[in-house]
């Protein structure tokens, strides 16, 4: 994990605390043409993404997501990477690259970067599903 | 600044700081020494004694100083049923107890294989009296109750479940914790023959702690070594701490009434403005008596640590029962006794009041909280649309 110095002895990066504050794509698309609805309430952090997609590329990206400043924060900068991205590229998003995107998370707080992850492909993976495609094409 | 969050910790009251620090320098010596400097120490440290002993209205010698609430939780349980294995391995508590007690109990049962029966809470978060005497058997050791719960502020019915275990012959401890500053604690009065007491909950110091230990209680040091605090928790005596307790102790008692009715008030009102102002939100624990100085609520289709974090930015401190802000990444197992869905546990604040609290405090927490819950309930998926 790399060491950010805007953390500045805080729980989160300044920014985490950024996206946090300012989430970009928050809300619901009603037309969309893929949903991935993912998480727990059990667990305390659900996300829904909602894709707009054009020729294979994202045009627009919306999130719903009731979970910490973690959760928020992946959720945002997840979909601030992938807008305008072809969906072969945005499958290949990673909890990893979602975390590094923030310039860190609380050890804790990986698995909420994980959700970023799978709320984008479960999106992908509906979307495709409606075209009658298959996810193995990104493979 | 305002900080609510002094079930967790409070600041040390001036006063206090100022008595102890000659205590560090000029007054170093260790009480167990010889000499002058140090004699006269041991001195100051048994008039400590007496004088908190007095306030608690405890002989002084049920007073044992030790490092804090967790502490006198662990040896008081561990020093007690350790005196009494040939009773029994059997314990009873709550399971809305404080982990002091809670990790004493599982550490019990694992290394000594103690059965633990932990009794259940109703909707309002207090046990039942008859569920406790129907789980007393012949081996139980002890009772462990809570005076107040840290999350919600709900007390428990003490000198009712005292009496249940000592008509049966068992022991009873409780964690003071929360009660001690908030509301007159007579320990005799309660009638239990364990105590735990925190000094840095009622404006003291860290790292000093009260052990009650009921004179003639069964009971045996797990602190072993220089033979302090007659034999019962071995250690150089924190003097600074002692002082600074008794100190906390002596402003507490005196400021008690009037802290109390103020807090009350000011915890009322934010509690009813909050349910005027913000729809849907749960106030955890209405139905039973409470501390005056908390409020537990639970906001529905929001999670708590955001709202923790978005006040913090407002510069207000408060706490949460949920996942996220704990080291488990469970949400508050209180919270859950009581019966609340996960995702009420989850979307939980705790708002905790002190003496020093203002009316402007409160009022500012209620420009600020709905605009909060606003924003993040737009944000979630669970919220109906009136809140889009």
């Amino acid at each position: 994990m790399s060491i950010d110095k805007s953390k500045d002895g805080r729980l989160y990066t300044s920014k985490v605390m950024e996206h946090f504050r300012n989430p970009h794509h928050w809300g619901k698309i009603d037309d969309a043409d893929g949903v991935g609805r993912v998480g727990n309430p059990i667990c305390g952090d659900v996300m829904y993404i909602y894709l707009k997609i054009k020729d294979d590329i994202i045009t627009d990206i919306a999130f719903e997501t009731l979970g910490c400043v973690a959760a928020i924060a992946t959720s945002s900068i997840a979909t601030e990477i992938v807008i305008g991205k072809p969906l072969k590229e945005a499958w290949k998003l990673t909890d990893r690259d979602v975390a590094n995107a923030l310039g860190g998370l609380p050890a804790n707080k990986f698995h909420c970067s994980m959700l970023a992850e799978e709320g984008l492909r479960a999106a992908i993976q509906d979307y495709l599903k409606k075209q009658g495609r298959s996810v193995d094409e990104f493979k | 600044m305002i900080y609510l969050d002094n079930n967790a910790t409070t600041p040390t009251d001036p006063e206090v700081v100022k008595a102890m620090l000659p205590y560090f320098t000029e007054k170093f010596a260790n009480p167990s020494s010889i000499y002058d400097i140090a004699f006269k120490l041991k001195g100051v440290l048994e008039n400590s004694r007496k004088k908190v002993a007095k306030i608690l209205k405890v002989n002084s010698n049920e007073i044992i100083f030790c490092s804090g609430g967790t502490e006198a939780d662990n040896i008081a349980i561990m020093g007690s049923v350790l005196a009494q294995k040939d009773k029994g391995k059997h314990i009873i508590t709550s399971s809305i107890e404080h982990k002091a007690v809670l990790e004493v109990c599982k550490f019990l049962k694992k290394y000594f294989d103690y059965t633990i029966t932990y009794l259940p809470v109703n909707s309002a978060g207090v046990i039942d009296l008859n569920v406790l005497k129907d789980s007393i058997t012949p081996e139980t050791a002890i009772v462990s109750i809570m005076l107040a719960n840290n999350e919600t502020g709900v007390i428990q019915p003490i000198k009712e479940a005292a009496e249940i275990a000592h008509n049966a012959g068992v022991l009873f401890h409780s964690d003071l914790v929360q009660g001690i500053g908030k509301i007159p604690v007579d320990i005799s009065e309660l009638g239990i023959d364990y105590g735990a007491i925190s000094g840095h909950k009622f404006h003291g110091p860290r790292g000093i702690g009260i052990m009650y230990l009921r004179r003639g209680a069964p009971f045996t040091s797990v602190i072993r070594g220089g033979g302090h605090e007659n034999n019962k928790r071995a250690g150089t005596e924190n003097i600074p701490g002692i002082i600074g307790i008794l100190k906390a102790l002596e402003i507490s008692s005196e400021r008690i009434s009037k802290g109390a009715s103020h807090m009350a008030e000011l915890r009322d009102m934010l509690q009813e403005s909050i349910l005027e102002k913000i729809p849907q939100v749960l106030i955890n624990g209405k139905d039973a008596p409470r501390i005056p100085n908390t409020l537990n609520i639970s906001v529905k289709y929001v999670e708590g640590e955001s709202m923790v974090f978005m006040l913090d930015e407002e510069g207000i401190q408060v706490s949460s029962g949920s996942a996220c802000t704990s080291n488990s990444l469970a949400p508050s197992h209180v919270l859950l006794a009581m019966g609340l869905e996960h995702a009420d546990a989850h979307g939980s604040l705790r708002f905790s009041l002190s003496g020093e609290t203002t009316r402007e405090d409160i009022e500012k927490v209620l420009e600020i909280l709905p605009p909060i819950v606003s924003k993040l309930r737009k944000m979630s998926p669970f919220a109906p649309p009136e809140f889009k």
